[in-house]
């Protein structure tokens, strides 16, 4: 498979789960405002920080309300990790790669573009949100569900994988970190029902408050579900289940010994972390290590199986 | 209200559908009576459920715009097929392959002997100055002897019902994909008239398409490593490049992708290390193709991939220096090529043209500028014509002083009046002008597309059926009625 190939490849997969990853970040926190005791604000400057986009959304003088907020991370085109931005990416990344996909991946996320862009202001409206971020949702989870259940399990899925859990295992990382600390001010945590409020909020926003239910515990304490989000294996959205899935496609590659030799370090750091009884400072540094050795993984991928990136004076 | 056929005028052309206004042509009727049958409002919602299936299959072609930058457009389509009939196509299919295959003869002897210069059949002062002549393939012998393995020949029917070639694409030739396309949404639109009709199906060009590449490898290996060189995703037909990649199940590769090593080879950069390359559907003009041999400072190409072709350790089609027949002057030559190298009768006629090179020829045309088309010789896509009857005074000006300047770049031609197909416009049917680009495939043997691309000038009384120009297509069928 071609190098470039493989890049496209990798970074559809990424952006595809970016804007999921977005859409699921809004709708939960549009949720949460709506269940908070009124007087208190959750706020919505914290998404901003989850996504990693802080400077992007500040080198604009506007105030980190819900409309600017939302506005930023759906619909602005101008900040490359929206929404539209993002599956704008997606789409001219398969564009290039259309050959090597099924055919009918590239009508949905044409058809996931299209939607987005066409009803990207009425997402902008309160009672329009919901339906928006569903659609976004839900399609980019047909497009996954359909490479999955379609897709030759040559290099170009293994690279999609890998793609699709880095992007994942990253965002997973960024959410814990944020919503454990910044949701409501220290005073108010006092209260317990705050604190298990948040803590549902954290595994919604991941998709992981049924599943915490059925299979760890009724109560939601702290210590479990950063048990449950970090180690749990069996949770598709763990950062330990990501890290298995690039481990096993990883391992499919040629060329990969280092590579992997670097995820089963992470994965025996991991082991060997009670993230549990962490206190939010070292937990806050363990999530920095994590974000690093993920950095370095893309790298690594880089490096060894992307083009070699176009030289400025060869162009001339 | 029905669709009725009482006003569709087709004028002075030649209708392919009508013989006159509420008169279907025998092969035509079953179409038109079900547009009979069909309420104006159904028209229009089969137009429109086409218009969806080409958004959601992701149809498109690009189009560069100063002010907006690069813009995926959908594919125009018309939903009324052209439907032809088989024994006509059976003459038009002899006659592109003897065409064809004069013309790879003409190619090889201007890069060997020129033995047609020699024999004062064609003139050396036009080779002199072709802009498409590449002194670097002088005595090359490109596999099977065959330099245009894919050409593109535009066709046009006159008002009595002459179908000429109008121009033979040699370098580039884009369309086909759209052609297969045009299919797949007529099939999803009016499947009640394949029943009736039974169009030869046209599905069979990717695999004939591989199958003459793979002729060309060098190895001699049961699937040869073939790849399709696109210049990337802002050409015009980087639709079609992707597409036909993945019907044949090739690589599609950027120059970027691809590098020459010493031993002469062509390698892919891929995740596995350098992968050998034997044979190259390059979609890139020849200039661009390799910066060691042409233009120095193109970053489309490959540098030492004329080396690596030379040297017989690649496959590449078209063969660079083809493109020396793909010329409006030449095209003038076209029949005396096919008398030469074949003896024989052109099976389809050229259209009438004058080549201004000739002082008296040049002297007609400066007369008659208001009643003929002239056209650069080397230029494609419509650019750069002037349609006479249509030009304003200055614009014929300009034009006369172009042509004085620079004879050797222009040919003349009469306005033909090109004919008609009925195209939906808006609730009802209305006449609009067409062409057919078949394309022709030469290698071991020659193979010739069922039909081909029919281009549709959408807007009232155009002739011009280029997509970066407001043009369309539609699906063309060949029906054999016995």
């Amino acid at each position: 498979m071609l190098s470039r190939v493989a890049e496209n490849i990798y970074w559809l997969a990424r952006y595809v789960e970016r804007a999921e990853n977005t859409a699921r970040l809004v709708r939960v926190n549009s949720h949460l405002v709506l269940d908070t005791p009124s007087g208190i604000t959750p706020g919505w400057a914290p998404l901003v920080e989850i996504a990693g986009l802080y400077n992007e959304f500040h080198s604009v003088d506007r105030e980190s309300n819900e409309r600017n907020v939302v506005r930023f991370l759906i619909g602005d085109a101008n900040n490359p990790g929206s929404i539209i931005s993002s599956l704008a990416a997606a789409r001219e990344n398969c564009r290039t790669v259309r050959d090597v996909l099924p055919r009918s991946s590239w009508e949905k996320l044409n058809e996931l573009y299209l939607f987005a862009k066409e009803n990207v202001q009425s997402g902008l409206t309160k009672s329009g949100r919901d339906n928006f971020l569903d659609g976004i949702i839900s399609g980019s989870q047909q497009i996954v569900g359909l490479l999955g259940s379609v897709m030759y399990r040559d290099e170009a899925w293994h690279f999609a994988r890998i793609g699709r859990n880095l992007e994942r295992a990253d965002m997973s990382t960024r959410i814990i970190d944020v919503r454990s600390t910044d949701l409501f001010p220290d005073d108010l945590l006092e209260s317990r029902s705050l604190d298990t409020l948040q803590w549902i909020s954290v595994l919604r926003s991941l998709s992981g408050y049924q599943n915490y239910r059925r299979h760890v515990a009724i109560r939601v304490s702290r210590a479990e579900v950063l048990e449950f989000l970090f180690h749990n294996s069996l949770f598709p959205r763990s950062f330990m289940h990501c890290i298995d899935a690039v481990d096993e496609s990883i391992a499919h590659l040629e060329n990969a010994d280092a590579a992997l030799r670097g995820i089963r370090a992470v994965k025996r750091t991991l082991r060997q972390t009670n993230v549990g009884e962490m206190t939010q400072a070292s937990l806050h540094e363990f999530i920095d290590e994590l974000q690093i050795r993920i950095m370095q993984l893309h790298t690594y991928l880089a490096k060894t199986y992307f083009p070699p990136p176009l030289q400025l004076d060869e162009v001339g | 209200m029905p669709i009725e056929l009482k006003d569709y005028d087709p004028g002075p052309f030649f209708d392919e559908m009508m013989v006159r206004k509420n008169r279907a042509r025998p092969l035509a009727k079953e179409l038109i009576n079900l547009f009979r049958k069909m309420n104006s409002g159904e028209l229009a919602a089969r137009q429109d459920a086409a218009d969806l299936a080409i958004k959601a299959m992701g149809i498109t072609f690009t189009v560069y715009n100063e002010s907006e930058g690069m813009i995926d457009r959908n594919w125009p389509f018309d939903i009324v097929p052209r439907i032809i009939d088989k024994q006509e196509w059976d003459r038009i299919e002899a006659g592109l392959k003897q065409r064809v295959q004069a013309l790879n003869l003409f190619i090889d002897d201007l890069y060997h002997e020129q033995k047609i210069i020699k024999d004062g059949v064609f003139p050396a002062e036009v080779l002199a100055e072709s802009k498409n002549f590449r002194p670097q393939c002088v005595g090359v012998n490109p596999p099977l002897g065959v330099w245009a393995h894919i050409c593109g020949s535009d066709l046009v029917r006159d008002a009595d019902g002459t179908m000429y070639v109008l121009e033979d694409n040699l370098r580039v030739p884009s369309g086909v994909s759209y052609m297969l396309e045009n299919r797949l949404v007529t099939k999803r639109v009016f499947p009640e008239l394949f029943e009736t009709y039974a169009p030869l199906p046209v599905d069979d060009y990717p695999t004939q398409l591989y199958e003459m590449l793979a002729a060309l490898s060098p190895r001699s290996a049961k699937r040869p490593a073939v790849a399709v060189l696109t210049p990337g995703i802002y050409n015009s037909a980087y639709f079609e490049h992707a597409y036909l990649a993945m019907e044949m199940g090739a690589e599609l590769v950027e120059g970027r992708d691809l590098f020459v090593d010493d031993d002469d080879c062509v390698y892919m950069r891929t995740v596995s290390g350098p992968k050998r390359v034997d044979v190259i559907y390059r979609r890139i003009d020849d200039e661009f193709i390799d910066p060691e041999a042409f233009l120095a400072n193109s970053i489309l190409g490959v540098p030492g991939l004329l080396r690596a072709w030379k040297a017989r350790k690649v496959g590449l089609a078209n063969a660079p220096g083809a493109g020396v027949a793909d010329d409006k002057v030449v095209y003038a030559f076209v029949p005396e090529i096919i008398r030469y190298y074949l003896d024989q009768d052109p099976g389809i006629p050229n259209v009438p043209t004058y080549r201004c090179m000739y002082p008296e020829e040049r002297q007609y045309v400066l007369d008659h500028l208001a009643e003929l088309v002239i056209k650069p010789a080397n230029e494609s896509g419509g650019y750069g014509m002037l349609i006479g009857p249509r030009a304003t005074k200055d614009e014929r000006r300009t034009f006369a002083d172009l042509i004085k300047k620079n004879p050797r770049n222009y040919i003349a031609q009469p306005t033909l009046g090109i004919s008609t197909v009925p195209t939906v416009v808006g609730h009802s049917l209305e006449p609009r002008h067409v062409d057919l680009r078949p394309f022709i495939l030469s290698g071991r043997t020659t193979f010739v597309t069922t039909g081909g691309l029919t281009r549709v000038a959408l807007r009232k009384g155009s002739l011009v059926v280029n997509s970066s120009q407001g043009g369309g297509s539609k699906d063309t069928w060949i029906v054999d009625k016995g």
